[in-house]
């Protein structure tokens, strides 16, 4: 107890004799924790968005002009059924749509009430026999006068795969490439306060301190750098995407067709994230500036 | 006990110490002497396992020094207390903080040290002087702040490495006082120095090297051969 207490304390006071370099390291962890934050806040929502998608895969959703009456697109559901190589196709009104959406949102739902009026279309849902025929029955659909918009996934989605993996690419280089450079700040940082204290580390050596005792602070210091680099990339961006989430979720909905991932699964990986992160670069930068003293 | 056997020590091609031989029983007191370069301070990186030999063995307490595994180091090093000619205190903590320092570092307990410090700072004769800082207290009492520190953990060999090499003859001797009360209280006590005067006065065993060899190994010696200046 006493050794480990002496290690944070002796840490706490590295960090305070060395405060601009400190803050240099913590300065960059937390950059680059923002830049994992935000790659890793917009891949979850892309991925919601494919996956949204996909359960729509086999369906064609025929949206209808506000001015169709609930009459009108039961018996456009008929003639529909009619064309070829359509297996099914069901009417869906603007409130059978919010119900659905509601119901994929789950405990979220409640987002949903406060949307002021429906934006949801009526629409028709068409589903093909096979795949291969949803793009002549699309051309089909598109001629009926009450069609507004016809939608129709598996371009989409392949669209979303593609984008998707390239940002997954983008993010992953740019993440390793931060990586490194906080590994080096990190290394910096901590070398400096080895050199305040050679002195101090010489004299305990020819005592007999173990080599815990000698690297402990250093160590302790590293790792305390990454945990307040990760606590400040947490509030930060768990601050941002809350803001997001609450201005944007409305425009997602009718854009996307897809609600934005909840706040709370955002934040609760993005805890465990940042923390593993920061703590393990501050730990492998420390003892990246330690190698010297890792021998005897 | 202190055992060299047939040890030889290289830096490049060049010979620290070469194929020394010696054995220093317990509660002696022994001057280590020689020219600049001779090896004298090899001898104690040696004993302090701060470089390993090239040829031969160090054997203290029975234990081969040079076969010992790296975790054993911290160990090793607690059993020899160590003094230098620039007494090493750290500038900012008290004489009291820099002597506690070397009990932290053992994970002594607080009532230890409160019974621990105070003893070795009267043993020096700086009871008085526990709260001032390195830079209030003149040469030989920070010498003497950092004999207190190497003794505080009871090691049972003091070693000193040119300890009065910045001090004026009589405060030198003021320490040579210290060192010897410590030896006669059965601490081996094993001293490099070039001071004539001290090792002429103090008749005790002497070990003269020369090029990283013993040409003299006499008891109560001379800082010379028979005594000449
Ligand atoms: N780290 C080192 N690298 C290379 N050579 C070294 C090293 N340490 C010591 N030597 C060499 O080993 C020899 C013995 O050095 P040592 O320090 O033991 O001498 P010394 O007897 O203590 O001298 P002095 O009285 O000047 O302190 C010298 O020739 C020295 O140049
Ligand atoms: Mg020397």
């Amino acid at each position: 107890m006493g050794a480990f207490s002496y290690t944070v304390r002796q840490a706490f006071s590295q960090i305070g004799r060395n405060k601009n370099m400190s803050s240099a390291s913590i300065f960059s962890i937390t950059a680059m924790l923002l830049v994992v934050g935000l790659f890793f806040s917009i891949m979850v929502n892309v991925n919601l968005m494919a996956k949204n998608a996909e359960d729509q895969f086999d369906t064609i959703s025929v949206y209808l002009k506000d001015t169709v009456t609930a009459e009108q697109g039961m018996e456009l559901a008929e003639q529909i059924k009619m064309i070829e190589n359509v297996a099914d196709a069901q009417y869906l009104s603007k409130d059978d749509a919010m119900a659905i959406m509601k119901e994929r949102w789950g405990e979220n739902g409640y987002l949903l009430d406060g949307v002021p009026s429906n934006p949801l279309p009526a629409s028709v849902e068409v589903t093909a026999v096979a795949l291969e025929d949803e793009d002549k029955i699309v051309q089909e659909l598109n001629k009926f006068d009450a069609v507004d918009e016809v939608r129709f996934y598996r371009d989409a989605i392949e669209k979303v795969m593609t984008i998707s993996g390239y940002i997954q690419k983008g993010a992953l280089a740019i993440i390793i490439i931060l990586l490194i450079v906080s590994l080096i700040v990190v290394a910096n940082t901590v070398k400096l306060t080895v050199h305040a204290r050679e002195e101090e580390i010489h004299i305990m050596k020819y005592v007999g301190a173990t080599n815990w005792f000698v690297r402990g602070p250093f160590f302790v210091e590293g790792i305390l750098i990454g945990l307040i680099s990760s606590i400040l990339a947490v509030v930060i961006v768990g601050f941002a995407y809350y803001k997001f989430t609450e201005l944007f979720t409305p425009r997602f909905l009718i854009l996307f067709n897809s609600g934005m991932v909840p706040f709370d699964f955002i934040i609760q990986n993005l805890i465990i994230i940042f923390v593993a992160l920061g703590v393990c670069i501050g730990a492998l930068g420390s003892i990246l500036s330690m190698r010297r003293f890792l021998d005897a | 006990m202190i055992e060299f056997k047939g040890v030889t020590k290289k830096y490049g091609n060049n010979f620290a110490v070469k194929g020394l031989d010696f054995a220093i029983e317990d509660g002696e007191f022994v001057f280590i002497v020689g020219p600049s370069g001779a090896g004298k301070s090899t001898i104690i990186k040696l004993i302090m396992k701060e470089v390993d030999p090239d040829k031969g063995a160090i054997v203290i307490d029975g234990r081969e020094v040079t076969r010992l595994p790296n975790r054993f180091i911290p160990e090793h090093r607690r059993k020899v207390g160590i003094v230098f000619q620039d007494c090493r205190l750290l500038p900012k903590k008290t004489a009291y903080e820099n002597i506690k320092f070397a009990m932290d570092i053992v994970h002594a307990s607080k009532r230890k040290i409160k019974r621990q410090v105070p003893k070795v700072l009267t043993l020096v004769g700086l009871e008085d002087k526990g709260n001032y800082y390195p830079h209030q207290l003149s040469a030989g009492e920070q010498q003497r702040v950092a004999i207190a520190r190497a003794l505080v953990n009871s090691p049972s060999v003091l070693i000193a490495d040119e300890p009065t090499g910045n001090l004026d003859p009589e405060t030198a001797w003021g320490i040579m006082e210290i060192l010897e009360r410590i030896n006669e209280k059965g601490t081996t006590v094993l001293m490099v120095t070039h001071a004539k005067e001290i090792v002429n006065r103090m008749n005790k065993r002497v070990i003269d090297l020369r090029d990283g060899r013993i040409v003299r190994d006499e008891e109560e010696g001379a800082y010379k051969k028979d005594g000449r200046i």
